[in-house]
């Protein structure tokens, strides 16, 4: 009887979409993020199931272990609410059958979420913003803040939407082509941005002198004989544009920094972060790491190496 | 301070608190977190550079899985804090910005164990909503839901308005106090400290296909005239372009055409 269908509306829709952004607010060690999980059903639970039993049921069955990403876990929900509108209205979906659907989802859709927002979309949002923020720009955190929550909220609310609307064989889709290229469009994007990170924001510069070298006549500005007034600052900014930073002193000074720059700019930021890749494959806990760099940083600057 | 600024810092500790476990709206990214607290201090342009420089050296942290990050959300709020008690103070801005970037990694690893505790503490919670569930009572579980979250916020909010009760001058005090070689040597180790995150980021994302665009990343990002946004541009061509060719050489590989060389190899035989 077609008349008498059960269906979640638009807006019962996006009662679930609002509170599945608190889905980690009760995230614990024994099922993770399944409080949240049940707190963002409600509203469809109690839309579709009128009769107390039903509820309680209901309930029961979203307290159930569940974590993934908390992004990613919107296409999950349309989903799920397709298959509870399908059992309020008779079909025979079991518990085995939306439990199933949900730790089935989960995992592989974590596998998405991670690489996407956290390893690429936020560092290269973070990076932006930070970059404009380090001369004190308001634009920086306001272009982070504004861009990140305007393309988290329509994530959440179009992919739970498709969620909905494709029902059960959305699994199917997700194992197919299109998730696959996206994770790998977003590896290579991300692993590239990474790249120019650590050459720009990893900084390391030794500071031990290689060589000091007194400079031939006409090397170097010879500020003592400088003609006097703007005569004087024009030749010697002359001298400097044709010559370079080396002009500025009679004596040149090669430090093992300047040597390593010449090989490539970021040599040993590259380096270092390499070695720290291999020191996290070999589960050194990334704290541990983090205080030992601040010690080698203060050994470096007490034996003035650094 | 006035309490009109201790009670917009503890809501915006509060704000940090909740979204260092739901990782939503990004108030416990140190960008926003500390502009913020430099917002509602009256140092706003002091506020803005810290949370840029801890965010390049936050920008791998991420909960992924079970597994924690270090704390962005205590790190931000509690240093910028520091900071802004350092320039109500005596400390010049720079010094003040440094010391609180030196503090911010410490930070991070105390809130990592506070938001441990709140975690375990949540699995009771957990229990309550199975008892509630048994009930019906709909309203039981919103309202341990609720509790949950407001508990994560409160564990930096208390941290926050602990920190501002502190006398600035005690601050200031402590912050000129410190030998040079240690500021000096947290500023050393902060410029390597962001590889770290960066580590995190590439072995998530390593495959033998994609090392190459890391280099390139690499040596593109020598060249200064290259703002982030274009490399950006040029890392979209360049996995568009990738990700294209590689269409191609499947279709063009086999004969049927299915990206399954196996399949592929079958059906020739029959």
């Amino acid at each position: 009887m077609a008349e008498n269908k059960i269906t979640l509306s638009k807006s019962d829709r996006k009662a679930v979409c609002l509170r599945h952004q608190f889905l980690q607010g009760s995230w614990n060690y024994e099922r993770m993020q399944n409080g949240g999980w049940c707190f963002s059903m409600i509203p469809a639970i109690k839309k579709l199931y009128p009769n107390k039993e039903d509820q309680v049921a209901a309930l029961k069955r979203h307290l159930e272990f569940y974590n993934t990403h908390p992004y990613v876990s919107a296409p999950v929900i349309g989903v799920t609410l397709a298959l509870e509108e399908e059992r309020a209205n008779g079909a025979p979906v079991d518990d085995v059958a939306i439990q199933g659907v949900k730790v089935g989802m989960m995992g592989p859709l974590a596998g998405v979420g991670d690489p996407v927002f956290w390893f690429t979309l936020r560092p290269i949002l973070g990076a932006l913003g930070a970059s404009m923020a380090l001369s004190g720009n308001i634009v920086g955190p306001l272009l982070f803040f504004i861009l990140w929550n305007v393309i988290r909220v329509a994530f959440l609310w179009y992919t739970q939407e498709f969620g909905y609307k494709v029902g059960s064989s959305i699994a199917n889709d997700l194992s197919g082509g299109l998730m696959g290229k996206v994770t790998e469009g977003a590896s290579i994007l991300g692993m590239f941005i990474i790249g120019s990170l650590v050459e720009r924001w990893v900084s390391i510069s030794f500071t031990p002198v290689v060589s000091q070298i007194t400079q031939s006549e006409g090397a170097y500005i010879d500020w003592a004989n400088l003609p006097a007034g703007a005569e004087g600052v024009k030749l010697a900014l002359t001298q400097y544009s044709s010559i370079g930073a080396t002009a500025l002193d009679q004596v040149k000074t090669t430090t093992l920094q300047g040597n390593l720059d010449q090989l490539i700019p970021g040599l040993a930021a590259v380096c270092l972060t390499l070695l720290v890749c291999q020191l996290l494959k070999k589960k050194v806990s990334p704290i541990v790491i983090i205080l030992a760099l601040f010690a080698v940083g203060i050994i470096g600057r007490l034996v003035g190496f650094m | 301070m006035n309490p009109i600024t201790i009670l917009l810092i503890v809501i915006v500790a509060l704000l940090a608190g909740m979204e260092g476990v739901l990782d939503e709206f990004q108030f416990h990214q140190p960008l926003v977190a500390c502009t913020l607290i430099g917002l509602v201090s009256g140092h706003l342009t002091e506020g803005i550079i810290l949370g840029g420089s801890l965010q390049m050296i936050a920008l791998g942290w991420a909960n992924v899985g079970a597994a924690i990050a270090p704390d962005a959300a205590l790190a931000s709020v509690a240093s910028a804090i520091l900071m802004v008690k350092g320039l109500d103070g005596t400390t010049d801005p720079t010094n003040a910005i440094n010391t609180a970037i030196a503090l911010a990694i410490p930070l991070s690893v105390a809130g990592l164990f506070l938001t441990m505790i709140c975690r375990t503490l949540a699995t009771g919670i957990a229990h309550i909503m199975d008892a509630s569930a048994e009930n019906g009572d709909f309203a039981a579980i919103e309202r341990w839901q609720v509790i949950a979250i407001l508990m994560q916020g409160v564990r930096i909010a208390i941290p926050a308005a602990c920190l501002c009760f502190i006398p600035s001058e005690a601050v200031t005090s402590a912050l000129n106090a410190m030998p040079t070689w240690l500021s000096g040597g947290m500023a050393v180790g902060g410029g390597m400290v962001a590889s770290v995150g960066y580590a995190m980021v590439i072995n998530m994302m390593a495959t033998k296909e994609t090392w190459p665009f890391f280099a390139l990343g690499f040596v593109l990002a020598a060249l200064s005239e290259l703002t982030l946004i274009a490399l950006g541009v040029i890392g979209i061509s360049l996995a568009l372009i990738y990700l294209g060719l590689k269409d191609m050489a499947k279709q063009g590989g086999g004969s049927a055409g299915s990206g399954d060389p196996l399949g592929d190899i079958l059906n020739d035989y029959e």
